[in-house]
């Protein structure tokens, strides 16, 4: 197998005695003990967690031939799903989910706190982006096949995260309560009602109770910062993985090699 | 069945217990609200002399307390017009929660229509349908006179005849096989 393009301190170690005398055993002096200070910490790291092996399978692994710029839109999304929850978290220390504070503790964000504005229209922002960039991604994987066999479970965890992350939007458009917040949501809950038979229910659920009551924005404000935000984060894990397990697909217009080096003429 | 199958099956089982007591106190907390009936509340808005049968007068009532302003909506008030065979004696309260998707709804007195700015519902003087999206007529609530005040308690839903019953969200139909398609919730009060 030939050696993988990893920097030094990735490669397995040699055996004692084999590289030479150890770093910061006899006879090393202070400068070289800081030189190998990092690779020190690093090897450390490893020994006791044997990370090296998954972490080059996974940094390093091999993408097939024709790889471009469309294959880096899955991880658009998930620096966009990041950035929401770095400015989310943040957001949460000003933030007041009561129907009487709510909009007064997000002006108080916009217009008092230093830089809230900016941190709150990254979030604002960003999650138009995501929901942009997140349907490009399922776009780039219809269009190129790679939903096909064997990444169909793959397939399934993607259109989950992206109903998940419309659901983000939902309860996230309730927090400012404004007007166009309130309102929206009014109409989102109607339309969950006009489920038949269990849409009563849903509704009720949602709104804890018949009416619109303060439970309720705490109800969307958990479900948008604890419940939804977790099971994000848990299939963001599956669904990595399953891409590093199976590998990435070639666009559909790189054709597959018509003379395999086992196929040779023979001549009689 | 060997000593280490009763251990492998009595742990598994202790683990679901434990599971299944975590869940299901934490499932009925978060479902709670659905089964819990509101107290019944009744607003004076206004003397009866206030009202009349051609016209509608707008109030304001408080239906969720504690949570300012959202926790208001307005009604629409008028006396009972015994040419459209309402009892004269009676007081009619319109709610203005369109039954298309719950936007508020406003009275145009010179059309004598309720119009919905969201999605063009257009509602006749006495709620009924006749425009837009709505699936059924207006809400009401309920009212009855005390002393020399008009006083207004719970909504109600009506079927397209405006006959009575209990309250459902917007969009939902009334009537017929609908009242089975949409069941009635506990947390409404019955209907009058």
């Amino acid at each position: 197998m030939p050696k993988l393009p990893v920097p030094n301190f990735l490669n397995k170690p040699g055996k004692p005695g084999e590289n030479g005398p150890p770093p910061n055993g006899n006879g090393a002096g202070p400068t070289h003990a800081l030189k190998e200070g990092g690779t020190d910490l690093v090897g450390w790291v490893d020994e006791r967690t044997g990370a090296t092996p998954f972490l080059t399978g996974m940094l390093f692994r091999k993408v097939p031939k024709g790889t471009n710029w469309f294959y880096t839109l899955g991880s658009a999304t998930l620096f966009a799903f990041v950035v929401q929850a770095i400015t989310g978290v943040f957001l949460a220390m000003y933030y007041t989910p009561s129907p009487v504070e709510a909009y007064a503790s997000i002006t108080h964000i916009t217009n008092d706190v230093f830089l809230g504005e900016f941190v709150r229209g990254m979030h604002k922002w960003g999650s138009t982006v995501m929901i942009i960039v997140i349907f490009l991604h399922m776009g780039r994987v219809f269009f190129f096949g790679a939903y096909k066999y064997p990444r169909e479970l793959n397939w399934i965890i993607g259109v989950v995260l992206i109903v998940l992350v419309l659901v983000m939007g939902l309860t996230g458009y309730l927090l400012p309560f404004d007007q166009r917040s309130y309102w929206a949501t009014i109409v989102a809950m109607n339309i969950n009602a006009t489920g038949p038979i269990i849409g009563p229910y849903l509704s009720d659920f949602l709104r804890a109770g018949a009416e619109f009551e303060s439970t309720t924005l705490a109800r969307f404000y958990s479900l948008h910062m604890l419940l939804i935000p977790g099971a994000i984060i848990a299939l963001i894990g599956a669904h990595l993985y399953l891409v590093v397990k199976l590998g990435t697909t070639a666009p559909p217009w790189i054709r597959a090699d018509r003379k395999p080096k086992s196929l040779r003429t023979e001549k009689v | 069945m060997t000593r280490r199958g009763v251990f492998m099956v009595g742990g598994q089982a202790l683990g679901g217990v434990a599971a299944v007591a975590v869940l299901l106190p934490v499932v009925g907390f978060a479902a709670a609200p659905i089964f819990e009936t509101p107290d019944e509340v009744w607003t004076s808005v206004g003397a009866t002399d206030e009202f009349d049968p051609t016209s509608y007068r707008a109030v304001t009532l408080t239906i969720v307390s504690g949570i300012g302003e959202a926790g208001k909506t307005t009604a629409y008030v008028r006396q009972g017009a015994a040419d459209l065979g309402e009892d004269p004696e009676g007081y009619i309260a319109i709610s203005t929660r369109c039954a298309h998707l719950g936007c508020p709804v406003r009275f145009f007195d010179a059309a004598g229509t309720f119009i919905c700015p969201c999605h063009g519902g257009v509602y006749d003087f006495e709620g009924k349908v006749i425009g837009g999206p709505p699936v059924r007529p207006l809400d009401r609530f309920q009212t009855r006179v005390e002393g020399d005040q008009v006083q207004v308690g719970s909504r109600y839903s009506v079927t397209s005849d405006l006959e009575p019953v209990r309250a459902r969200d917007p969009g939902e139909f009334t009537g017929g096989i609908w009242e089975y398609l949409y069941p009635p919730r506990p947390s409404t009060p019955p209907a009058p």
